[in-house]
């Protein structure tokens, strides 16, 4: 009798959030954490069948905040570690989130953003956490935030959230929609052995007065527990041995810059976009599922002579400033579409009206996604 | 000449010089306890993992302890000793914090650990108001207490916190003042080794901020009257409400067992998947 494959390889008609799910098994997670939450709840019910059979551990806990604490406890034993939620969540989660960028613990957080503020509407989707992910922890800091746009990069993107959390120590968050958490579509996933994986450099021994644990631009090993390193994680400021220091404004610098400039240092290897606007006189700029009716009306547009282009963003944190930047001073007009009331645009406008005009456009009633003949109208309204 | 070291500084950071804890703070019998309850079982220290939260008893470990330690956000160490445990089924996680971060903020994660029987060990110390952040009404103040943010008196009732931890499922549960060091290290080891959830709640002097409002002084003033008030749960159980006023019972409220959160998940799994995954 074969062995039962590790991953569902194959071509499927599958649910973003099971392609998550599935992405998740892939990127070989040893633990997640939960709490039921529309609309991103498909996801963690997913993971409780699947995850113990791909060897992984999971708890349902009594909130979010315990959600976020336990899957940053559990990276500490060296295992890859995720939870999954929706913005009424992510507000719960910040103090730690914080503390996970704090202490520098590899963490993934599914995001399946819906509309707010408050309870808002748990079933409706709405890119309304794309600045509080980045913003929303006190102190400054730097997280990574991708989106995914359709099913296929729930699982790519979910894969590639582990790689870069294990590579840099840092939370990334999968900024789904219930939209893209909620569609079923084609989603093709690979050979287990087509999957390129990244796992977190590991401390191998010494003592931590002489390890360097923390505050490594390049990204320092991780003393992960139980393996005798006595090391020393805090969420006070601390200095690279793990040494809680409350009173050298030296390495409170350090403490808040180091983990910053460890993934600003790194943003061109991060950063992703999708740039599709050679010869434009207007590009469309969106991310997540917006970019696809953005797509689509710049499609109709260059087929009835209008030059419009393309630039999505498929990292949304670190900010993609400089590909903006390039995006606006090739064109005349930059327009910015997001499922909100303009999350992104204040940082995309800070990028491009140096160099030509700037506009937002929302969709047609918040909450749902802009009609491709919308946008169109708008483009024509621009650009006669 | 030879130096004269003492016998559980070997538990203890070499770089760790000095202690963060006012004069006369319970904190360092709970400390004793705590080490001499793990030299005693003879455990690896290395097998331990130390989780606490924030207040002056999450400092209890931190960065005291020669062990793998994460020292948490405020209220939250359970939540995180949880992934810990789940991570490390194989080592001791034990979580040292305060009343104020266990019981208040962190209540929730209290109770519902308990509940779910994960096997940590818990070391809650009780000091009856907020120390670190300058006497605060604590969910454990008693009533009628005055305090910086009860001026006029405490109108709120105190918490049994071992009562609450037994009611929410715990397997071991046991209080002891700093009065009764040997009751309490034979506890901590008892809760160590019990496969399950177990509190040890230390009643814990704090002689700069609960015994100046008290009026209760110094500390050998408050372990005075541990000494005087302390009663056992057996003796309290025979005595009336009139009688237990301002009595502190110790002992044991929970000791039995029942099925522990990972060997009931792993043994589900067995059951419903037949070993085949």
């Amino acid at each position: 009798m074969g062995e039962a494959k590790r991953i569902n390889t194959g071509t499927h008609f599958m649910m973003g959030n099971q392609a998550c799910v599935e992405g998740v098994i892939a990127a070989g997670c040893g633990f997640a954490a939960g709490y039921p939450i529309t609309p991103a709840s498909e996801v963690f019910n997913s993971l409780c069948k699947q995850l113990p059979k791909a060897g992984g551990t999971l708890l349902q806990t009594e909130d979010e905040i315990a959600a976020v604490c336990a899957a940053i406890g559990a990276s500490w034993t060296g295992l890859k570690s995720m939870t999954v939620t929706s913005g009424p969540g992510i507000s719960l989660m910040q103090e730690n989130i914080g503390l996970a960028v704090g202490t520098e613990t590899p963490l993934v957080i599914v995001d399946v953003q819906r509309l707010g503020p408050s309870t808002g509407v748990p079933a409706v989707g709405m890119a309304g956490d794309m600045v509080q992910v980045a913003r929303g922890s006190h102190g400054d800091y730097q997280i990574i935030a991708i989106c995914p746009e359709s099913p296929q990069e729930m699982f790519d993107m979910t894969v590639h959230a582990f790689n870069l959390a294990e590579e840099y120590r840092v939370p990334v968050f999968v900024m789904a929609e219930g939209f893209v958490g909620h569609m079923r579509e084609r989603v093709v996933i690979p050979e287990e052995s087509e999957i390129k994986l990244v796992n977190r450099r590991i401390t191998q021994g010494g003592e931590p007065q002489t390890r360097c644990d923390f505050l490594d631009p390049e990204v320092a090993p991780m003393p992960i527990f139980g393996r005798g390193l006595k090391t020393h994680v805090t969420s006070s400021c601390h200095d690279e041995h793990g040494n809680r220091n409350l009173s050298d404004p030296d390495v409170m610098h350090r403490y808040i810059m180091k983990p910053i400039e460890k993934i600003l240092n790194k943003r061109d290897r991060i950063v992703e976009v999708e740039a599709d606007y050679e010869g434009a006189k207007l590009v469309l700029v969106s991310y997540g599922c917006v970019s696809r009716s953005s797509r689509q009306a710049a499609e109709m547009a260059r087929a009835a002579g209008l030059k419009v282009g393309t630039l999505r963003l498929k990292t949304a944190w670190p900010f993609p400033d400089k590909e903006v930047r390039a995006a606006a001073e090739s064109a005349d007009f930059v327009l910015v579409l997001e499922n909100n009331t303009g999350q992104m645009y204040p940082y995309i406008k800070a990028e491009s009206a140096h160099a030509c005009k700037v506009d937002f456009l929302g969709p047609q009633v918040l909450g749902q996604i802009h009609d491709p003949q919308y946008i169109l109208a708008k483009i024509r309204e621009i650009l006669k | 000449m030879s130096e004269i070291t003492h016998p559980l500084r070997k538990y203890m950071r070499p770089e760790v010089k000095k202690t963060t804890f006012c004069p006369g703070c319970g904190a360092g019998i709970i400390t004793q306890a705590l080490l001499r309850a793990i030299d005693e079982l003879g455990i690896n220290i290395d097998d331990c993992v130390f989780v606490s939260g924030i207040g002056c008893s999450a400092w209890i470990p931190s960065p005291l302890i020669n062990a793998d330690m994460l020292h948490t956000t405020h209220g939250r160490p359970i939540a995180y000793a949880s992934g810990v445990k789940l991570g490390l089924p194989n080592k001791h996680v034990i979580v040292v914090s305060g009343d104020g971060d266990l019981s208040a903020i962190g209540g929730n994660h209290l109770i519902h650990a308990a509940r779910r029987n994960i096997n940590l060990t818990v070391i809650l110390v009780n000091n009856g108001i907020y120390g670190m952040t300058g006497g605060q009404t604590a969910p454990t103040t008693p009533f009628g207490l005055t305090t910086i943010t009860s001026p006029y008196g405490n109108a709120e009732h105190e918490f049994d916190i071992s009562k609450l931890v037994t009611a929410a499922g715990a397997s071991y549960v046991a209080r002891w003042t700093t009065y009764h060091p040997r009751q309490m290290t034979k506890s901590i080891k008892k809760g160590i080794e019990k496969k399950g959830f177990a509190m040890i709640e230390a009643i814990a002097q704090c002689p700069v901020q609960y015994g100046r409002v008290s009026k209760q002084g110094s500390a050998v003033n408050m372990l005075k009257n541990y000494k005087q008030n302390g009663i056992r749960v057996e003796k309290a159980a025979k005595m009336d409400a009139a009688e237990l006023k301002g009595k502190i019972v110790e002992g044991e409220f929970a000791d039995f067992d029942k099925p522990e959160l990972l060997a009931a998940s792993a043994a589900a799994l067995q059951a419903r998947t037949g070993g085949n995954k």
